[in-house]
Protein backbone atom coordinates (compact mmCIF):
# COMPACT_ATOMS: atom_id res chain seq x y z
CA UNK A 1 0.00 0.00 0.00
CA UNK A 2 0.86 3.84 -0.46
CA UNK A 3 1.01 5.95 2.27
CA UNK A 4 2.08 9.34 2.31
CA UNK A 5 2.72 11.61 5.21
CA UNK A 6 1.89 15.09 4.43
CA UNK A 7 3.39 17.84 6.70
CA UNK A 8 1.40 20.47 5.89
CA UNK A 9 3.29 23.91 6.70
CA UNK A 10 5.85 26.23 4.90
CA UNK A 11 6.88 27.35 8.28
CA UNK A 12 8.41 26.24 12.06
CA UNK A 13 9.76 22.65 12.36
CA UNK A 14 7.27 20.82 14.60
CA UNK A 15 5.08 19.04 12.19
CA UNK A 16 7.75 17.84 9.96
CA UNK A 17 9.56 16.79 13.69
CA UNK A 18 6.46 14.79 13.97
CA UNK A 19 6.22 13.60 10.63
CA UNK A 20 9.71 12.41 10.79
CA UNK A 21 9.10 10.09 13.47
CA UNK A 22 5.88 8.97 11.57
CA UNK A 23 7.78 7.90 9.27
CA UNK A 24 10.03 6.12 11.50
CA UNK A 25 7.14 4.40 13.10
CA UNK A 26 5.61 3.17 9.76
CA UNK A 27 8.80 2.01 8.30
CA UNK A 28 9.53 -0.18 11.87
CA UNK A 29 6.09 -1.40 12.03
CA UNK A 30 4.98 -1.89 8.33
CA UNK A 31 8.36 -2.64 5.95
CA UNK A 32 6.10 -3.85 3.85
CA UNK A 33 4.47 -0.26 2.54
CA UNK A 34 5.63 2.42 0.72
CA UNK A 35 5.88 5.66 2.67
CA UNK A 36 6.40 9.01 0.57
CA UNK A 37 6.93 11.58 2.65
CA UNK A 38 5.82 15.25 1.51
CA UNK A 39 6.25 18.31 3.32
CA UNK A 40 5.02 21.09 1.99
CA UNK A 41 8.28 23.25 2.87
CA UNK A 42 9.95 21.33 0.64
CA UNK A 43 8.44 22.30 -2.46
CA UNK A 44 7.19 25.48 -4.70
CA UNK A 45 3.21 24.33 -4.98
CA UNK A 46 0.75 27.04 -7.60
CA UNK A 47 -2.26 28.05 -5.84
CA UNK A 48 -5.12 25.91 -7.42
CA UNK A 49 -6.68 27.50 -10.71
CA UNK A 50 -9.07 25.24 -11.40
CA UNK A 51 -7.39 22.74 -13.72
CA UNK A 52 -7.80 18.71 -13.62
CA UNK A 53 -4.70 17.90 -10.87
CA UNK A 54 -3.63 15.83 -13.66
CA UNK A 55 -2.58 19.57 -15.82
CA UNK A 56 -0.33 20.89 -13.27
CA UNK A 57 3.75 20.39 -13.86
CA UNK A 58 6.21 20.40 -11.74
CA UNK A 59 6.12 20.36 -8.21
CA UNK A 60 2.64 20.73 -8.19
CA UNK A 61 1.73 17.87 -10.04
CA UNK A 62 3.90 15.97 -8.61
CA UNK A 63 2.37 16.37 -5.07
CA UNK A 64 -1.01 16.43 -6.31
CA UNK A 65 -0.50 13.39 -8.23
CA UNK A 66 1.46 11.28 -5.42
CA UNK A 67 -1.48 11.91 -3.13
CA UNK A 68 -3.91 11.45 -5.52
CA UNK A 69 -2.37 8.01 -5.76
CA UNK A 70 -1.83 7.02 -1.82
CA UNK A 71 -3.76 4.26 -0.44
CA UNK A 72 -3.44 6.13 2.87
CA UNK A 73 -3.05 9.71 3.99
CA UNK A 74 -1.73 11.12 7.36
CA UNK A 75 -1.65 14.90 7.51
CA UNK A 76 0.83 16.66 10.01
CA UNK A 77 -0.78 20.16 10.34
CA UNK A 78 -0.01 23.30 12.71
CA UNK A 79 -2.48 25.79 13.67
CA UNK A 80 -2.69 28.88 12.24
CA UNK A 81 -4.53 31.85 13.13
CA UNK A 82 -6.91 29.29 14.63
CA UNK A 83 -7.53 27.33 11.44
CA UNK A 84 -5.27 25.19 8.99
CA UNK A 85 -2.44 26.78 7.19
CA UNK A 86 -3.17 27.96 3.03
CA UNK A 87 -0.53 25.50 1.72
CA UNK A 88 -2.40 23.00 3.58
CA UNK A 89 -6.03 24.26 2.29
CA UNK A 90 -4.24 25.00 -1.19
CA UNK A 91 -3.22 21.22 -1.42
CA UNK A 92 -7.41 20.10 -1.42
CA UNK A 93 -8.13 22.95 -3.54
CA UNK A 94 -6.04 21.28 -6.59
CA UNK A 95 -7.34 17.79 -5.91
CA UNK A 96 -11.34 16.56 -7.68
CA UNK A 97 -14.17 17.21 -5.11
CA UNK A 98 -13.96 13.58 -4.06
CA UNK A 99 -10.22 13.43 -4.69
CA UNK A 100 -10.08 11.45 -0.95
CA UNK A 101 -12.69 9.36 -1.97
CA UNK A 102 -11.97 5.68 -1.05
CA UNK A 103 -8.31 6.68 1.04
CA UNK A 104 -7.75 6.36 4.81
CA UNK A 105 -7.18 9.88 6.17
CA UNK A 106 -6.01 10.70 9.84
CA UNK A 107 -4.23 13.45 11.14
CA UNK A 108 -2.19 14.97 13.91
CA UNK A 109 -2.02 18.95 14.82
CA UNK A 110 0.82 20.80 16.69
CA UNK A 111 -0.23 24.11 18.04
CA UNK A 112 1.20 26.36 20.44
CA UNK A 113 -1.84 26.40 22.80
CA UNK A 114 -4.23 23.79 24.14
CA UNK A 115 -6.99 25.92 22.98
CA UNK A 116 -6.57 24.76 19.76
CA UNK A 117 -7.51 21.33 20.31
CA UNK A 118 -10.90 21.32 18.42
CA UNK A 119 -9.34 23.14 15.27
CA UNK A 120 -8.99 19.53 13.40
CA UNK A 121 -12.35 18.14 14.25
CA UNK A 122 -13.97 21.46 13.38
CA UNK A 123 -11.76 22.63 10.56
CA UNK A 124 -9.91 19.79 9.05
CA UNK A 125 -12.53 17.14 9.39
CA UNK A 126 -15.39 18.90 7.33
CA UNK A 127 -13.09 19.29 4.33
CA UNK A 128 -11.70 15.76 4.34
CA UNK A 129 -15.66 14.36 4.85
CA UNK A 130 -16.71 16.71 1.95
CA UNK A 131 -13.94 15.65 -0.22
CA UNK A 132 -15.27 11.79 0.60
CA UNK A 133 -12.28 10.06 2.80
CA UNK A 134 -12.51 7.62 5.66
CA UNK A 135 -11.19 9.69 8.17
CA UNK A 136 -9.36 8.06 11.34
CA UNK A 137 -11.31 9.33 13.85
CA UNK A 138 -8.87 9.90 16.82
CA UNK A 139 -6.51 12.60 16.14
CA UNK A 140 -2.98 13.50 17.63
CA UNK A 141 -2.67 17.04 19.36
CA UNK A 142 0.90 18.47 20.21
CA UNK A 143 1.93 21.15 22.14
CA UNK A 144 5.12 23.61 22.11
CA UNK A 145 6.15 21.98 24.81
CA UNK A 146 6.06 18.34 23.92
CA UNK A 147 9.29 19.47 21.88
CA UNK A 148 13.10 20.89 22.41
CA UNK A 149 15.84 21.60 19.86
CA UNK A 150 13.55 20.10 16.76
CA UNK A 151 12.84 16.50 19.26
CA UNK A 152 9.87 15.43 20.30
CA UNK A 153 10.73 14.87 24.37
CA UNK A 154 7.07 14.00 25.63
CA UNK A 155 7.13 9.84 25.77
CA UNK A 156 3.67 10.12 25.30
CA UNK A 157 3.73 11.57 22.16
CA UNK A 158 5.43 9.04 20.47
CA UNK A 159 3.03 6.49 21.86
CA UNK A 160 0.22 8.22 21.05
CA UNK A 161 1.88 8.78 17.71
CA UNK A 162 2.46 4.94 17.41
CA UNK A 163 -1.53 4.30 18.03
CA UNK A 164 -2.29 6.91 15.27
CA UNK A 165 -0.18 5.23 12.68
CA UNK A 166 -1.29 1.39 13.85
CA UNK A 167 -4.89 2.81 13.57
CA UNK A 168 -4.44 4.72 10.24
CA UNK A 169 -2.51 1.27 8.79
CA UNK A 170 -5.51 -1.60 10.65
CA UNK A 171 -8.12 0.88 9.02
CA UNK A 172 -6.37 0.97 5.30
CA UNK A 173 -6.19 -2.51 5.41
CA UNK A 174 -9.37 -3.32 6.44
CA UNK A 175 -11.12 -0.97 3.80
CA UNK A 176 -8.97 -2.77 1.23
CA UNK A 177 -10.70 -6.70 2.67
CA UNK A 178 -14.31 -4.56 2.83
CA UNK A 179 -13.96 -2.57 -0.40
CA UNK A 180 -12.76 -5.94 -2.13
CA UNK A 181 -15.73 -7.43 -0.14
CA UNK A 182 -17.83 -4.95 -2.09
CA UNK A 183 -17.09 -5.09 -5.53
CA UNK A 184 -17.29 -9.00 -5.51
CA UNK A 185 -20.60 -8.78 -5.36
CA UNK A 186 -21.18 -7.69 -8.92
CA UNK A 187 -20.74 -9.68 -11.79
CA UNK A 188 -19.02 -7.34 -13.57
CA UNK B 1 -38.44 24.93 -34.72
CA UNK B 2 -35.50 26.63 -35.73
CA UNK B 3 -32.20 24.54 -36.30
CA UNK B 4 -34.29 21.76 -38.36
CA UNK B 5 -35.30 19.28 -35.65
CA UNK B 6 -37.80 17.86 -36.98
CA UNK B 7 -40.05 15.89 -34.62
CA UNK B 8 -42.59 14.43 -36.68
CA UNK B 9 -39.84 11.71 -37.33
CA UNK B 10 -39.68 11.90 -33.50
CA UNK B 11 -36.45 12.40 -31.23
CA UNK B 12 -33.49 12.55 -33.01
CA UNK B 13 -30.48 10.14 -32.32
CA UNK B 14 -26.92 10.42 -32.78
CA UNK B 15 -23.25 9.43 -31.70
CA UNK B 16 -20.61 11.40 -30.96
CA UNK B 17 -16.94 10.48 -30.08
CA UNK B 18 -14.46 12.67 -27.94
CA UNK B 19 -11.53 10.98 -30.45
CA UNK B 20 -10.42 9.00 -27.23
CA UNK B 21 -7.13 6.91 -27.86
CA UNK B 22 -7.16 4.35 -25.44
CA UNK B 23 -5.68 1.43 -24.96
CA UNK B 24 -8.20 -1.73 -24.86
CA UNK B 25 -8.28 -2.69 -21.41
CA UNK B 26 -8.25 -5.97 -21.77
CA UNK B 27 -5.36 -6.78 -23.98
CA UNK B 28 -3.69 -3.60 -22.76
CA UNK B 29 -2.90 -2.35 -26.91
CA UNK B 30 -3.65 0.22 -28.57
CA UNK B 31 -4.30 0.68 -31.81
CA UNK B 32 -2.42 3.34 -34.11
CA UNK B 33 -3.63 6.84 -34.18
CA UNK B 34 -4.09 6.46 -38.09
CA UNK B 35 -6.57 3.43 -37.58
CA UNK B 36 -8.59 4.82 -34.71
CA UNK B 37 -9.11 7.80 -36.66
CA UNK B 38 -10.08 5.95 -40.00
CA UNK B 39 -12.50 3.69 -37.82
CA UNK B 40 -14.20 7.21 -36.31
CA UNK B 41 -14.85 8.27 -40.52
CA UNK B 42 -16.09 4.53 -41.16
CA UNK B 43 -18.48 4.84 -37.66
CA UNK B 44 -20.24 7.99 -39.39
CA UNK B 45 -20.80 5.90 -42.33
CA UNK B 46 -22.17 2.65 -40.57
CA UNK B 47 -24.23 4.69 -38.46
CA UNK B 48 -25.67 6.58 -41.57
CA UNK B 49 -26.60 3.19 -42.85
CA UNK B 50 -28.53 2.23 -39.46
CA UNK B 51 -30.46 5.03 -39.44
CA UNK B 52 -28.77 7.09 -37.10
CA UNK B 53 -29.69 11.30 -37.23
CA UNK B 54 -26.25 13.00 -36.36
CA UNK B 55 -22.49 12.06 -35.54
CA UNK B 56 -20.11 14.54 -34.20
CA UNK B 57 -16.54 14.61 -32.97
CA UNK B 58 -15.05 16.89 -30.45
CA UNK B 59 -12.01 18.06 -29.70
CA UNK B 60 -9.64 17.47 -26.76
CA UNK B 61 -5.83 18.32 -26.50
CA UNK B 62 -4.95 15.85 -23.29
CA UNK B 63 -2.92 12.50 -23.74
CA UNK B 64 -4.86 9.66 -25.43
CA UNK B 65 -6.75 11.68 -27.50
CA UNK B 66 -6.75 11.48 -31.32
CA UNK B 67 -9.14 14.02 -32.62
CA UNK B 68 -7.51 17.78 -31.53
CA UNK B 69 -7.91 18.44 -35.78
CA UNK B 70 -11.86 17.45 -35.34
CA UNK B 71 -12.58 20.00 -38.23
CA UNK B 72 -10.02 18.30 -40.16
CA UNK B 73 -11.88 14.31 -39.46
CA UNK B 74 -15.04 16.37 -40.05
CA UNK B 75 -14.36 17.40 -43.81
CA UNK B 76 -13.66 13.61 -43.84
CA UNK B 77 -16.72 12.51 -42.58
CA UNK B 78 -18.66 15.42 -44.80
CA UNK B 79 -16.75 14.03 -47.77
CA UNK B 80 -17.72 10.00 -47.01
CA UNK B 81 -21.11 10.53 -46.08
CA UNK B 82 -24.58 11.45 -47.85
CA UNK B 83 -26.96 12.36 -45.29
CA UNK B 84 -26.18 11.92 -41.95
CA UNK B 85 -26.44 15.34 -39.80
CA UNK B 86 -22.92 15.90 -38.54
CA UNK B 87 -21.17 18.50 -36.09
CA UNK B 88 -18.18 19.01 -33.55
CA UNK B 89 -19.06 18.32 -30.10
CA UNK B 90 -17.79 19.95 -28.68
CA UNK B 91 -15.33 22.96 -30.43
CA UNK B 92 -13.15 24.69 -27.67
CA UNK B 93 -14.07 28.42 -29.35
CA UNK B 94 -12.28 30.01 -26.66
CA UNK B 95 -8.93 29.10 -27.86
CA UNK B 96 -9.50 29.26 -31.67
CA UNK B 97 -10.21 31.97 -33.94
CA UNK B 98 -14.02 31.83 -34.33
CA UNK B 99 -13.56 33.81 -38.16
CA UNK B 100 -11.07 30.84 -38.85
CA UNK B 101 -13.37 28.36 -37.13
CA UNK B 102 -16.49 29.52 -39.19
CA UNK B 103 -14.44 29.45 -42.38
CA UNK B 104 -13.82 25.54 -41.61
CA UNK B 105 -17.23 24.66 -40.71
CA UNK B 106 -18.93 26.90 -43.45
CA UNK B 107 -16.34 24.71 -45.81
CA UNK B 108 -17.45 21.69 -44.59
CA UNK B 109 -21.06 22.58 -44.69
CA UNK B 110 -20.76 23.31 -48.27
CA UNK B 111 -18.66 19.85 -49.10
CA UNK B 112 -21.17 18.04 -47.34
CA UNK B 113 -24.62 20.02 -48.86
CA UNK B 114 -25.79 21.78 -45.75
CA UNK B 115 -25.43 19.07 -43.10
CA UNK B 116 -23.00 20.57 -40.50
CA UNK B 117 -23.90 22.20 -37.25
CA UNK B 118 -21.25 23.36 -34.70
CA UNK B 119 -21.04 23.10 -30.49
CA UNK B 120 -19.22 25.21 -28.87
CA UNK B 121 -17.76 24.84 -25.54
CA UNK B 122 -15.28 25.73 -23.31
CA UNK B 123 -13.38 22.74 -22.47
CA UNK B 124 -13.56 20.54 -19.19
CA UNK B 125 -9.83 19.79 -19.50
CA UNK B 126 -7.48 22.99 -20.15
CA UNK B 127 -4.47 21.73 -22.04
CA UNK B 128 -5.32 23.59 -24.75
CA UNK B 129 -5.09 27.13 -23.19
CA UNK B 130 -1.28 26.23 -22.90
CA UNK B 131 -0.94 24.49 -26.12
CA UNK B 132 -2.21 27.48 -27.95
CA UNK B 133 -1.25 30.21 -25.86
CA UNK B 134 -4.39 31.45 -23.71
CA UNK B 135 -4.51 31.72 -20.00
CA UNK B 136 -6.88 29.66 -18.07
CA UNK B 137 -7.79 33.35 -16.19
CA UNK B 138 -9.08 34.13 -18.78
CA UNK B 139 -11.00 30.61 -19.50
CA UNK B 140 -14.99 32.90 -19.14
CA UNK B 141 -14.41 35.81 -20.55
CA UNK B 142 -12.24 34.27 -23.94
CA UNK B 143 -15.67 31.75 -24.08
CA UNK B 144 -18.09 34.55 -23.87
CA UNK B 145 -16.23 36.89 -26.30
CA UNK B 146 -15.17 34.38 -29.03
CA UNK B 147 -18.89 32.79 -29.00
CA UNK B 148 -20.81 35.93 -29.28
CA UNK B 149 -18.46 36.80 -32.03
CA UNK B 150 -19.01 33.36 -33.72
CA UNK B 151 -22.40 34.03 -33.55
CA UNK B 152 -22.44 37.64 -35.35
CA UNK B 153 -20.13 36.17 -38.06
CA UNK B 154 -23.00 33.54 -38.43
CA UNK B 155 -25.99 35.82 -38.91
CA UNK B 156 -23.91 38.44 -40.44
CA UNK B 157 -21.56 38.11 -43.95
CA UNK B 158 -20.07 41.41 -43.35
CA UNK B 159 -19.21 42.19 -40.08
CA UNK B 160 -17.62 45.42 -37.87
CA UNK B 161 -16.46 43.95 -34.45
CA UNK B 162 -13.61 44.75 -32.04
CA UNK B 163 -13.18 42.65 -28.72
CA UNK B 164 -10.34 41.78 -26.02
CA UNK B 165 -9.04 38.55 -27.44
CA UNK B 166 -8.88 38.71 -31.26
CA UNK B 167 -7.97 42.63 -33.35
CA UNK B 168 -10.80 44.38 -34.49
CA UNK B 169 -12.55 43.38 -37.98
CA UNK B 170 -13.28 46.33 -40.18
CA UNK B 171 -15.94 45.52 -43.15
CA UNK B 172 -14.85 42.21 -42.80
CA UNK B 173 -15.63 39.85 -45.59
CA UNK B 174 -16.14 36.42 -43.98
CA UNK B 175 -16.45 33.26 -47.00
CA UNK B 176 -17.56 30.72 -47.84
CA UNK B 177 -21.42 30.75 -46.43
CA UNK B 178 -23.10 28.00 -45.38
CA UNK B 179 -25.28 26.28 -47.27
CA UNK B 180 -28.40 27.94 -45.84
CA UNK B 181 -27.52 30.90 -44.65
CA UNK B 182 -26.79 30.33 -41.08
CA UNK B 183 -25.07 27.62 -39.44
CA UNK B 184 -27.27 25.86 -35.89
CA UNK B 185 -24.77 26.93 -33.35
CA UNK B 186 -25.27 25.43 -30.36
CA UNK B 187 -23.97 26.50 -26.62
CA UNK B 188 -22.23 23.04 -25.00
CA UNK B 189 -22.83 22.93 -21.29
CA UNK B 190 -21.56 20.78 -18.54
CA UNK B 191 -22.95 20.23 -14.79
CA UNK B 192 -23.01 24.23 -14.11
CA UNK B 193 -26.55 25.42 -14.19
CA UNK B 194 -24.92 29.04 -14.35
CA UNK B 195 -23.15 28.13 -17.79
CA UNK B 196 -27.03 26.42 -19.24
CA UNK B 197 -28.46 30.05 -17.77
CA UNK B 198 -26.34 31.72 -20.38
CA UNK B 199 -27.37 29.73 -23.10
CA UNK B 200 -31.24 30.12 -21.97
CA UNK B 201 -30.71 34.03 -21.75
CA UNK B 202 -28.89 34.91 -25.02
CA UNK B 203 -31.39 32.54 -27.02
CA UNK B 204 -28.92 29.63 -28.05
CA UNK B 205 -29.39 26.23 -28.34
CA UNK B 206 -27.89 23.88 -25.61
CA UNK B 207 -26.13 21.03 -25.70
CA UNK B 208 -26.30 19.16 -21.93
CA UNK B 209 -23.65 16.69 -21.45
CA UNK B 210 -25.03 14.62 -18.69
CA UNK B 211 -22.92 11.48 -17.93
CA UNK B 212 -24.24 9.86 -14.38
CA UNK B 213 -26.89 10.26 -12.18
CA UNK B 214 -30.16 10.53 -11.89
CA UNK B 215 -32.48 11.85 -14.45
CA UNK B 216 -34.13 14.28 -12.02
CA UNK B 217 -31.07 16.02 -11.11
CA UNK B 218 -30.05 17.04 -14.55
CA UNK B 219 -33.63 18.27 -15.30
CA UNK B 220 -33.01 21.11 -12.56
CA UNK B 221 -30.03 22.58 -15.77
CA UNK B 222 -32.98 22.11 -18.12
CA UNK B 223 -35.64 23.74 -16.19
CA UNK B 224 -33.27 26.43 -15.77
CA UNK B 225 -31.86 27.06 -19.29
CA UNK B 226 -35.92 27.05 -20.45
CA UNK B 227 -37.33 29.62 -17.58
CA UNK B 228 -33.97 31.46 -18.69
CA UNK B 229 -34.85 31.85 -22.28
CA UNK B 230 -38.19 33.66 -21.45
CA UNK B 231 -36.85 35.50 -19.25
CA UNK B 232 -34.08 36.95 -21.85
CA UNK B 233 -37.26 37.15 -24.24
CA UNK B 234 -37.17 33.77 -25.97
CA UNK B 235 -39.58 31.25 -26.78
CA UNK B 236 -38.10 28.25 -24.69
CA UNK B 237 -40.51 26.17 -27.42
CA UNK B 238 -38.45 28.10 -30.59
CA UNK B 239 -34.76 26.65 -28.06
CA UNK B 240 -33.87 22.76 -29.01
CA UNK B 241 -31.97 21.04 -26.55
CA UNK B 242 -29.96 17.89 -26.75
CA UNK B 243 -28.84 15.60 -24.28
CA UNK B 244 -25.12 13.70 -24.68
CA UNK B 245 -24.13 10.80 -22.38
CA UNK B 246 -22.78 7.59 -22.23
CA UNK B 247 -23.98 4.46 -23.78
CA UNK B 248 -23.32 1.26 -24.20
CA UNK B 249 -25.96 -2.14 -25.01
CA UNK B 250 -25.51 -5.54 -24.32
CA UNK B 251 -27.49 -8.33 -25.04
CA UNK B 252 -28.65 -8.52 -21.15
CA UNK B 253 -28.22 -5.59 -18.66
CA UNK B 254 -25.95 -7.72 -17.14
CA UNK B 255 -24.21 -8.26 -19.76
CA UNK B 256 -23.98 -5.15 -21.11
CA UNK B 257 -22.18 -3.38 -17.22
CA UNK B 258 -19.58 -6.66 -17.39
CA UNK B 259 -18.43 -5.57 -20.45
CA UNK B 260 -18.65 -2.02 -20.49
CA UNK B 261 -17.04 -1.41 -17.17
CA UNK B 262 -13.75 -1.94 -17.81
CA UNK B 263 -13.96 0.86 -20.58
CA UNK B 264 -15.53 3.61 -18.73
CA UNK B 265 -13.52 2.60 -15.38
CA UNK B 266 -9.99 2.15 -17.03
CA UNK B 267 -10.77 4.94 -19.77
CA UNK B 268 -11.53 7.49 -17.00
CA UNK B 269 -8.60 6.48 -14.53
CA UNK B 270 -6.41 7.92 -17.85
CA UNK B 271 -7.96 10.72 -18.87
CA UNK B 272 -9.38 12.01 -15.33
CA UNK B 273 -7.39 10.33 -13.20
CA UNK B 274 -10.49 8.88 -11.23
CA UNK B 275 -12.33 5.60 -11.90
CA UNK B 276 -15.88 4.51 -11.62
CA UNK B 277 -16.57 2.82 -7.92
CA UNK B 278 -18.54 -0.57 -9.23
CA UNK B 279 -21.57 0.59 -6.47
CA UNK B 280 -21.95 3.63 -8.64
CA UNK B 281 -21.41 2.30 -11.77
CA UNK B 282 -23.82 -0.71 -10.91
CA UNK B 283 -26.76 1.86 -10.48
CA UNK B 284 -25.97 3.62 -14.05
CA UNK B 285 -28.61 0.15 -15.13
CA UNK B 286 -31.17 1.59 -12.82
CA UNK B 287 -33.91 2.89 -15.46
CA UNK B 288 -33.87 6.29 -12.98
CA UNK B 289 -29.93 6.50 -14.25
CA UNK B 290 -29.04 9.00 -17.38
CA UNK B 291 -26.16 6.68 -18.12
CA UNK B 292 -27.65 4.34 -20.94
CA UNK B 293 -26.15 1.07 -20.18
CA UNK B 294 -28.63 -1.98 -20.42
CA UNK B 295 -30.50 -4.32 -22.57
CA UNK B 296 -31.63 -2.87 -25.86
CA UNK B 297 -34.97 -2.80 -24.04
CA UNK B 298 -33.42 -1.09 -21.18
CA UNK B 299 -32.26 1.59 -22.73
CA UNK B 300 -35.36 1.66 -24.71
CA UNK B 301 -37.22 2.38 -21.61
CA UNK B 302 -34.44 4.38 -20.04
CA UNK B 303 -34.48 6.63 -23.08
CA UNK B 304 -38.25 7.53 -23.92
CA UNK B 305 -38.23 8.09 -19.80
CA UNK B 306 -35.56 10.88 -20.20
CA UNK B 307 -37.67 12.35 -23.10
CA UNK B 308 -40.57 12.35 -20.52
CA UNK B 309 -38.38 14.00 -18.56
CA UNK B 310 -36.59 16.42 -20.56
CA UNK B 311 -38.51 17.05 -23.58
CA UNK B 312 -35.25 17.21 -25.51
CA UNK B 313 -34.99 17.23 -29.02
CA UNK B 314 -32.08 15.40 -29.69
CA UNK B 315 -30.35 12.30 -28.12
CA UNK B 316 -26.42 11.94 -28.55
CA UNK B 317 -24.70 8.60 -27.13
CA UNK B 318 -20.72 8.36 -26.60
CA UNK B 319 -20.25 4.58 -26.86
CA UNK B 320 -16.89 4.16 -28.26
CA UNK B 321 -14.99 5.32 -24.72
CA UNK B 322 -12.34 3.45 -23.23
CA UNK B 323 -10.67 1.30 -26.41
CA UNK B 324 -14.32 -0.37 -27.13
CA UNK B 325 -12.83 -2.78 -30.37
CA UNK B 326 -14.27 -1.83 -33.61
CA UNK B 327 -16.34 -5.02 -34.05
CA UNK B 328 -18.00 -4.48 -31.13
CA UNK B 329 -18.84 -0.85 -32.26
CA UNK B 330 -19.91 -2.27 -35.48
CA UNK B 331 -22.59 -4.74 -33.13
CA UNK B 332 -23.64 -2.19 -30.88
CA UNK B 333 -24.50 0.19 -34.34
CA UNK B 334 -26.50 -2.71 -35.64
CA UNK B 335 -28.52 -3.22 -32.21
CA UNK B 336 -29.46 0.58 -32.35
CA UNK B 337 -30.63 0.87 -35.86
CA UNK B 338 -32.44 -2.82 -35.68
CA UNK B 339 -33.94 -2.38 -32.11
CA UNK B 340 -33.32 0.68 -30.49
CA UNK B 341 -33.90 3.56 -33.03
CA UNK B 342 -37.46 1.99 -34.33
CA UNK B 343 -39.01 1.81 -30.75
CA UNK B 344 -37.86 5.30 -29.72
CA UNK B 345 -38.79 6.32 -32.93
CA UNK B 346 -42.21 5.09 -32.28
CA UNK B 347 -42.71 6.46 -29.00
CA UNK B 348 -41.50 10.10 -29.68
CA UNK B 349 -43.50 10.63 -32.61
CA UNK B 350 -45.05 13.84 -32.65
Amino acid sequence: MNIVGLAGSKVGSKTRTAMNYVKQSVERQYPEHTFTLIDLGDYDIEFSDGRNYLDYKGDTGYVAQTIMEADAVIIGTPIFQASIPATLKNIFDLLPQDGLEGKIVSMYATAGSDKHFLIPEQQLKPILGYMKAQVVQTYVFLNDKDFLNKEIINDDVFFRLDRLVEDTMVLTDTYQKIKEAEEAKYDF
Amino acid sequence: MKYGLDQSNGLEFGLYTLGDHLPNPSTGERIPASQRLNEIIELSQLAEQAGIDFFSVGESHQDYFTTQAHSVVLGAIAQATEKIKIASSSTIISTLDPVRVFEDFATIDLISGGRTELIAGRASRTRNFELLGYSLRDYEDLYEEKFDLLRQINEHEVLNWSGNFRAPLRDAHILPRPMNGELPIWRAVGGHPASAMKAGYAGVPMFFAALGGPVSTFKNTVDTFRQAASQGGHDPDELPVSMAGFFYPGETTQEALRESYPFFNEGMKKTNGHGFSKQMFAQGADSRSVMNVGSPQQIIEKILYQHETFGHQRYIAQMDFGGVPFEKLKKNIDLIGEKILPEVKKHTKK
